[in-house]
C-alpha cells in the first residue's frame, strides 16, 4: 500500500513540470462592402474565439497527451457559433515507430493555393473560406520509420461533416446548405470506416510523399434540387460519396527556388479524374540591404473535368507576393490573386500579421471577388461578398 | 654533444615555425580548436534571447535546442520556440553541411505542417535578432579560409588574432576577425565585415565554463550591430551533454512532435 502511494506521488509530482496550459483568445471583426444577395445577411459580423491547449508528457517524453478544444461565438451566424475538439490524442513513441490514438489534425502537401493531396481532415468552412481551418478527425495512426522513409497507416472510424454558414451568414450559396440532413453513399453514413496510407521521404533536395485514401470524400457534392430543412426553409443538401484517391506531393528545394507539385487521381461516382497544382516559390533574401525578404509564388491549378469540376479552380493561375520583414514583431504580408484562364473571374487576397508586445498578435485579411461571370457557378454566388477583417489575438 | 643536438633541434623547430605561412598558422589554430571540441556527442540547451532595438526597447525569446554531432560533416540540430507565445511550439530542424547547402525544415504547429525551407538566407536574421542563420549554424573548419594576424592580449588573456573568410555560398560576410583564447581555443570576440567590407557587427562571448572536463561553453553572447544600433543578448541557461540522442531524434517525425 505504501509502495502504491509512493508510486502515485511519483506519478503526480514527477512529470508535473510537463503539465502545461497555453492557447489563445481572439476578437474578430469582419466587414462586407456590399449588401448580401439575401436580406437575411448582415454587413458587419463580430466574433470571439478561444482555443486553449493542454499538454502533458511522461515516460521521458516518449508518451504524451494533448487536448485542444475550440469554441467560437459569432454575432449573427448561428452555424459559425460552434465548438470542436481540434485535438484529444495520446502519443507513444517507439524506437522505429510512433502510435497516435484520438482526435487529431494531419497535413499533407506542399502547395500554397489549394491542398489537393490533404484529405484526412474535414474543412471547417465557417472558420475560413480558404479551407485552411480543419475539424478534428478521430483516428488511429501508426507510423513506421525506416531508412527509406516513413510509412503512415491510418484508420479513420468516424466521418466529420463540413460546416457551412447559416441563413444569416455570408459567403454562402443563395439557398443555404442543410447540414442537418446530409446524404451519404454509404449506408454506414458517418460510421463508415476510412483507411489511408502514406509514404514520405526526404532525399537530398527532394521531399516526396505518396498517399492513398479509401473512404468517404471530405468534399461534398451539393444537391441540385431544393428541399426543406428542419425549420421548413428551402435549402440544398450536401452529398458525401465514397472515393479512392491516390496522391503525389513533391518539392525540390534548389537554393532560393522551391519547385512544387501536387497531383491526385480521384475515383468517385464511377468516374476517374486527375487534378494537379504545380508551381514555384522564389525568394529574394535581404532586399535592398535590409533584413526583409520578398517571395514570389506562382502556381497553376488544374482539374481535367474542366467546367464540370466541383471546384472553381479547374484551369487557373495563382500569383502571390510574400513580404517578410524579419523584425522582432515578425511582420509579414501576403498578396495573392487566383485568375481563371478562361473567363474574367479574379479572386484577390491580402493577409498580414504582426506581433504586438510579447503576447498579442494582429491579423488582417481581405478578399475581393472581381469580374465573376454568371457561368462560374462556384464563385458567382459570392460576387457581392468581398470583405475585410481584423483579428486581435491574445496568447497565454 | 647533447647541447649540440638540442641546439640543432631548436634551429629545426624554429625553422619550421618561420616556414609556416600566416594562412597555415591560421588553419592550424582552427584545426586545433576543432580537435579540442570533438566527440561531445550530443547536447541539450535552454536559452533566452533579448533583442534590443536602437531605442533600447527589449523583447525576449525562449528557446530549447538539441544538437547531435555528425563526424566529418556539419551537425544536426532541432530548435523549439517557447516564447513569444504566438509562435510557441514552432520548431526548426537543420542538417548543416560544410560546403553543400544545409537542409532545413520548419514545423508550424497551428497548421500541423512541416515545410522544407530554403537554406539560402544564411545572412538573414534568426528570429528577428542580430544573429544570422550562419552565425548560429555549426562551425566547421572547411567553411572558411584562415589567416593568422598576431599574438595579442584581450581582457588580460593571451589570444591569437586571426581572420577567416567564408567559403560557403550566400554568406553575408567578406571577413571575420576572431580573438581566440590560447587556453580554451574558443573565441572571445569576433568582428563581422559585410559584403562591402565595412564593419557590421561585433560578437563578444562571456563567462566560459568547462563541461565534461573538456568542452568550453560561454554563458552569455553579446552581438552588437554597428550599422543599425540594434543588439541581441543570448543567455545560455543550461547545457546538458550525454543525452543519448540518435539521428532518429532529428528527423521530420521528431520535428512534428517537438514541444
Amino acid at each position: 500500500m505504501k509502495n502504491n502511494l509512493t508510486l502515485l506521488l511519483l506519478l503526480c509530482s514527477g512529470p508535473l513540470w510537463a503539465n502545461e496550459w497555453s492557447g489563445n483568445i481572439a476578437l474578430e471583426y469582419k466587414s462586407f462592402n456590399q449588401d448580401g444577395l439575401s436580406s437575411s445577411q448582415f454587413n458587419q459580423y463580430g466574433s470571439v474565439s478561444v482555443q486553449p491547449e493542454w499538454f502533458h508528457e511522461w515516460d521521458n517524453g516518449k508518451q504524451s497527451l494533448s487536448f485542444v478544444p475550440f469554441s467560437r461565438w459569432d454575432q449573427h451566424d448561428e452555424k459559425r457559433t460552434h465548438s470542436d475538439i481540434r485535438e484529444l490524442s495520446w502519443l507513444k513513441v517507439f524506437d522505429e515507430s510512433e502510435l497516435r490514438v484520438g482526435v487529431r489534425k494531419v497535413f499533407w502537401g506542399v502547395a500554397e493555393s489549394q491542398h489537393l493531396v490533404d484529405v484526412i481532415n474535414q474543412t471547417d468552412l465557417v472558420e475560413s473560406m480558404d479551407g485552411e481551418e480543419k475539424l478534428g478527425q478521430p483516428m488511429i495512426n501508426y507510423a513506421l520509420i525506416n531508412d527509406w522513409g516513413t510509412v503512415d497507416f491510418f484508420v479513420l472510424p468516424y466521418f466529420r461533416e463540413r460546416t457551412f454558414p447559416s441563413v444569416n451568414g455570408r459567403l454562402r450559396t443563395p439557398l443555404h446548405i442543410d447540414t442537418d440532413n446530409a446524404i451519404y453513399e454509404s449506408s454506414d453514413k458517418q460510421n463508415h470506416v476510412d483507411y489511408a496510407l502514406r509514404w514520405s521521404h526526404s532525399l537530398g533536395d527532394w521531399d516526396i510523399g505518396l498517399s492513398h485514401f479509401n473512404g468517404t470524400s471530405r468534399d461534398p457534392a451539393i444537391s441540385t434540387t431544393a428541399t426543406l430543412d428542419n425549420n421548413g426553409a428551402l435549402s440544398l443538401r450536401p452529398i458525401y460519396y465514397l472515393m479512392q484517391q491516390t496522391g503525389l506531393d513533391l518539392q525540390a528545394t534548389k537554393a532560393a527556388w522551391l519547385w512544387k507539385l501536387e497531383a491526385i487521381n480521384r475515383r468517385i461516382k464511377g468516374e476517374s479524374y486527375i487534378a494537379a497544382t504545380a508551381g514555384f516559390e522564389y525568394t529574394f533574401y535581404s532586399i535592398f540591404e535590409s533584413a526583409s525578404d520578398i517571395g514570389l509564388v506562382m502556381e497553376y491549378l488544374y482539374d481535367d473535368r474542366g467546367t464540370k469540376a466541383l471546384t472553381p479552380f479547374e484551369d487557373d493561375l495563382m500569383m502571390g507576393l510574400r513580404w517578410t520583414n524579419n523584425d522582432e514583431n515578425n511582420s509579414s504580408l501576403l498578396f495573392g490573386v487566383i485568375a481563371d484562364r478562361n473567363d474574367s473571374s479574379r479572386l484577390y487576397s491580402i493577409e498580414g500579421s504582426r506581433r504586438i508586445g510579447e503576447s498579442w498578435k494582429l491579423n488582417i485579411e481581405a478578399r475581393l471577388f472581381e469580374g465573376v461571370p454568371s457561368s462560374d457557378k462556384f464563385l458567382y454566388p459570392f460576387r457581392q461578398d468581398s470583405f475585410a477583417q481584423v483579428e486581435l489575438a491574445y496568447y497565454f | 654533444m647533447k647541447g649540440i643536438i638540442l641546439l640543432f633541434s631548436l634551429v629545426a623547430f624554429s625553422g619550421a615555425v618561420f616556414a609556416e605561412t600566416a594562412e597555415e598558422k591560421g588553419l592550424a589554430i582552427a584545426v586545433e580548436a576543432d580537435k579540442r571540441d570533438q566527440s561531445w556527442g550530443d547536447q541539450a540547451t535552454t536559452s533566452k534571447m533579448i533583442l534590443r532595438n536602437s531605442q533600447g526597447a527589449e523583447s525576449t525569446r525562449e528557446i530549447r535546442g538539441k544538437a547531435l554531432e555528425v563526424k566529418g560533416d556539419g551537425d544536426k540540430s532541432l530548435i523549439i520556440f517557447d516564447t513569444p507565445r504566438d509562435i510557441k511550439g514552432t520548431a526548426f530542424l537543420s542538417f548543416t553541411h560544410t560546403l553543400k547547402a544545409d537542409e532545413q525544415w520548419l514545423y508550424l504547429p497551428a497548421l500541423k505542417r512541416v515545410k522544407r525551407i530554403s537554406s539560402s538566407n544564411k545572412s538573414g536574421p534568426f528570429m528577428g535578432s542580430e544573429f544570422s542563420y550562419e552565425d548560429i549554424s555549426s562551425q566547421e573548419v572547411a567553411k572558411y579560409k584562415y589567416k593568422f594576424i598576431k599574438d595579442d592580449k584581450y581582457n588580460g588573456r593571451d589570444v591569437f588574432v586571426m581572420e577567416r573568410y567564408p567559403q560557403y555560398k550566400k554568406s553575408g560576410y567578406t571577413k571575420q576577425v576572431a580573438w581566440i583564447d590560447k587556453e580554451m581555443y574558443q573565441p572571445l570576440k569576433i568582428e563581422f565585415y559585410d559584403r562591402k567590407k565595412s564593419l557590421l557587427k561585433t560578437l563578444t562571448e562571456h563567462d566560459y565554463k568547462k563541461y565534461l572536463n573538456k568542452y568550453w561553453r560561454p554563458d552569455r553572447l553579446e552581438m552588437v550591430n554597428h550599422q543599425t544600433g540594434k543588439s541581441t543578448t543570448l543567455l545560455w541557461k543550461s547545457y546538458k551533454f550525454k543525452n543519448g540522442y540518435k539521428s532518429r531524434d532529428f528527423d521530420r517525425n521528431s520535428l512534428k512532435r517537438a514541444r
